[in-house]
């Protein structure tokens, strides 16, 4: 393999969400394989800002797939083609020399464009907002060993905290839905002790403001659960609408 | 504003002064809570826990950050895991309470405050209580209570971890309980924004002046007391473990107005990340150091060897930390193994990208214990390493190098997280206060717990019953002052038109950086890097790059915003370092080292905080000290040979 490739880039610009859009082309040579994409493109906006052309605005910041600030649409698929992985752990290496990489926003409704390929994900917090947590009070809280927890049961409501709030999931529905997303909040908190008595409150409000920001019914199609960079299962989605 | 530094210490003995100290504050009724607003800025794990529990008591919270979602601060990066003193019984909760509090002062090598160490200790427990009782999903024994884990090379087991994504439980935790109080309306969150300016009224921190990242515009925040939280400066060194929109502006603007920051130099360095692959690297991952307990570290024999390590044979290979450390081999504490791998490094014997790098080689242990045992010990990290540098860890050694990791060092607080200006609060990784000259494994979330949920609540709650109340006519005044002062500095970024980018200039100070104030430091490099960071600074002024954007929205702005306010800290760190003449901790001074190249304190000189103030006068900066005292336990040095 080559230490070094070319790539041909075809990014979506867009100045703001009120003006249009078009696709840009451009060639980045001497791109080396052990960087990532994210990278990759700030090689390139060095050379846009020298050229004194806008560089191209993408949200990132941990770059170590925890975070969930990054995530657009490469070659058409939510955070690109590795499963598991968030944009910011996609390496070079993963492209031929000569590639064409296309780079797109999430597309969804509830996720107004900023700029280029970053998007307005307020909507997912409106979620949380909606009822997302336990009702404890600082300092008014029982000791934490007074309800064991089962290791498989911790276990589990741990998978799904895991979540990053990218929204890949979202972007890679035909209905641009949220359900996974609030899935997985539910049965974080649904399937711990402290949670059983709000269970059905938290899914009423949580569901209800799907609605409000949005967002689309389930497509059952389960593109959600490959795109999710966290690996979490669409099978919370029918525990959810089970429960 | 106080010249004179008092750090308004609980008097007595240490144990207990905390729960006596939160008796004799102030406190007030909820109805006259209402009627307070304040401003916190960062929404990491002290920022969100305090703004939390600060709205659930009934102030009226203003919440700044520049992240579009609270879930998103670097606090969420922390793996490891979280420390506490927790016993079952009453006498043994004595004994593993000293135990944090002994380990927490060693570990910063006697330069922290005694009393705020104990209390970190005190307030572990409580800290686990409330977390569980968010809903952070702990591990947990077979019989369903919490699982612990030894960490940092502690000989207690007392880390409540969840996996290898601790910080981010723990921050999601602080995020839904904020998330309910924005419910109820009692936070209002305001994202995006990039706070540049502390708006200061009568000697009083009263609010700030932040730019709207997706319009450009300046705005004013106006409060009865501000909250900073805004986390670590690590990125000085460009490549650190950090996120890569970390930044020190919010405190290096309140030093500016006044606040004083202490012990600039103390930076933490961890061993054991992935080295940079090119020159374009934005970041260095960390790989956990209990890869130490089954890797062995080595080089090449030969000098700038090219040759595959898989085909190196035993006898031209040095394990130089078994060489060097018998005893104690790869398990050397961080510095030391930072501080070796660095050595041999500049001598020429070092692998990969810049000759920067070293191999863990898990060869041995796969050989002894197989290979399913060492992919049950570490299987997501040897994912994670695979991902990133593309080769399989268990075949090819693994390359690490020391990476910038934390800084101890911050704004300088009392007892009461309150800076020396009125009315400005420092939490978490942005202040100075129980890490010392080097922070102890999984401290850092605790403290930021401490300050956030149980610490900063009661304080600022006594500060406000006794606050004067606001005058609202040198509100603006003082904002319009900060105002205008952030506008021309934008103004003048732009007017640069020069040919480089933000991050060419950023590279260069982390270079100079990392080579002569990062893992160990003498004080001719010292004194060449303070003016390499002269010419540098001349440099960004005369020849940066900033491109036309036609909207608002400026990255390379923000990011030249950030880079000027770290080129002046950098400054800051360097005299630091020359000034603090002994090795402590994670300062490390070639000069002051004892026969086996171990750290060689003075405590007859420097048992004390450096307490550095600006003067905006003649532009200079004063060094005073907060002599430390230990009553509770007497200063002693380690000895890992």
């Amino acid at each position: 393999m080559k230490d070094f490739i070319s790539i041909k880039f075809k990014v979506w610009r867009q100045v703001s969400n009120e003006s249009n859009g078009s696709y840009e082309e451009f060639s980045l040579e001497k791109v080396s394989v052990k960087i990532s994409l994210l990278e990759a493109l700030d090689q390139l906006n060095e050379e846009l800002t020298t050229k004194n052309i806008r560089p191209i605005t993408f949200d990132h910041d941990c770059r170590e797939g925890i975070c969930g600030s990054c995530g657009f649409l490469v070659n058409g698929q939510p955070h690109g083609p590795k499963r598991g992985t968030t944009t910011c752990q996609l390496y070079m290496r993963n492209f031929k020399d000569n590639a064409l990489i296309i780079l797109e926003p999430w597309r969804a409704k509830s996720f107004p464009i900023i700029q280029d390929l970053s998007v307005d994900r307020n909507a997912l917090d409106k979620l949380i907002i909606s009822g997302g947590y336990f009702s404890t009070q600082t300092g008014k809280t029982p000791d934490a060993n007074l309800i064991p927890i089962s290791p498989k049961k911790a276990f589990s409501s741990f998978e799904t905290a895991t979540c990053i709030g990218c929204g890949a999931c979202v972007a890679g529905c035909k209905n641009a839905s949220s359900s996974l997303f609030v899935a997985a909040k539910l049965a974080h908190l649904g399937q711990l002790p402290q949670g059983i008595n709000g269970k059905k409150e938290r899914s009423i409000k949580m569901r209800k403001q799907m609605t409000i920001e949005g967002f689309g019914q389930c497509s059952n199609n389960l593109e959600c659960e490959a795109v999710c960079p966290k690996e979490i299962s669409a099978d919370w989605i029918s525990w959810m609408n089970k429960s | 504003m106080n010249n004179f530094i008092n750090p308004n210490l609980p008097t007595g003995e240490v144990e207990g002064a905390w729960q006596k100290t939160v008796k004799n504050l102030s406190n007030l009724t909820t109805e006259k809570k209402n009627k307070f607003e304040i401003i916190i800025v960062g929404c990491g794990l002290s920022g969100s826990s305090a703004a939390a529990t600060l709205a659930e008591e009934g102030f009226k919270i203003k919440l700044l950050t520049y992240h579009d979602s609270p879930r998103r601060a670097h606090s969420v990066s922390a793996q490891g895991g979280i420390n506490a003193a927790r016993s079952l019984s009453d006498e043994k909760y004595k004994v593993v309470i000293d135990q944090l509090f002994k380990d927490t002062l060693l570990g910063g090598d006697f330069r922290a405050r005694e009393a705020s160490c104990q209390r970190l200790s005190e307030l572990s427990s409580s800290i686990i209580d409330q977390c569980v009782s968010q809903g952070v999903p702990f591990a947990r024994e077979y019989d369903g209570t919490l699982a612990t884990r030894r960490f940092g090379g502690a000989v207690v087991s007392r880390t409540f971890y969840a996996r290898g994504q601790t910080g981010q439980q723990l921050l999601y935790g602080a995020y839904q309980a904020l998330s309910r109080q924005v419910n109820l309306g009692n936070i209002e969150l305001i994202t995006k924004r990039d706070v540049l300016d502390l708006v200061i009224v009568n000697d009083i921190a009263r609010g700030v002046i932040a730019r709207n990242l997706i319009n450009g515009n300046l705005e004013t925040y106006k409060a009865h007391c501000v909250v900073l939280a805004t986390g670590g400066y690590s990125n000085v060194y460009y490549l650190s473990t950090n996120s890569l929109k970390s930044n020190a502006t919010a405190i290096w603007r309140a030093h500016k107005r006044g606040a004083n920051f202490a012990n600039p130099s103390f930076t933490q360095i961890h061993p054991t990340c992935i080295p940079p692959g090119g020159i374009y690297q934005s970041k260095l991952t960390l790989m956990s150091e209990s890869l130490r307990n089954d890797g062995r570290i080595w080089l090449p024999k030969k000098i700038d060897s090219k040759d595959d390590p898989e085909n190196i044979p035993e006898h031209e290979r040095d394990y130089f930390l078994e060489r060097q450390y018998p005893k104690y081999g790869n398990l050397v504490p961080r510095d030391v193994a930072s501080r070796r791998a660095r050595e041999i490094c500049e001598k020429g014997f070092g692998i990969g990208f810049g000759g920067k790098g070293v191999y863990l080689d898990l060869q041995d242990s796969i050989k002894k214990d197989g290979l399913k045992v060492i992919k049950a010990k570490y299987g997501n990290l040897l994912e994670m390493y695979e991902r990133i540098v593309g080769e399989d860890p268990t075949k090819v050694p693994m390359k690490i190098y020391p990476a910038p990791h934390y800084t101890m060092g911050g704004l300088w607080v009392d007892y009461n997280l309150m800076s020396n200006i009125d009315g400005l609060f420092v939490l978490g990784e942005a202040n100075y206060s129980v890490h010392g000259a080097n922070r102890l494994g999984a401290n850092a979330l605790l403290q930021c717990l401490c300050d956030g949920y149980f610490i900063s609540p009661k304080t600022i709650t006594s500060w406000l019953a006794n606050n004067k109340g606001i005058d609202n006519r040198s509100i603006d005044e003082a904002s319009k002052e900060a105002l205008n002062y952030v506008d021309k500095k934008i103004k003048a970024l732009l007017k640069i038109k020069g040919e480089k980018p933000v991050d060419y200039f950023h590279r260069a100070l982390g270079e100079i950086m990392i080579s002569k104030c990062g893992i160990s430091r003498n004080r001719n490099d010292l004194k060449t890097a303070l003016e390499e960071v002269e010419i540098l600074s001349n440099n960004f002024y005369s020849n940066l790059k900033i491109p036309e954007t036609n909207s608002g929205l400026n990255v390379e702005l923000e990011k030249a915003l950030r880079l000027e306010d770290f080129i002046e800290l950098s400054i800051l760190m360097i005299k630091d370092a020359i000034e603090r003449e002994e090795s402590c901790g994670a300062h490390f001074r070639e000069e002051y080292q004892t026969k086996e190249g171990e750290a060689k304190r003075n405590d007859n000189l420097f048992s004390h905080i450096a307490v550095w103030k600006f003067n905006s006068g003649n532009n200079s900066h004063i060094r005073f000290s907060e002599d430390l005292n230990f009553k509770k336990i007497n200063l002693n040095t380690r000895n890992y040979k």
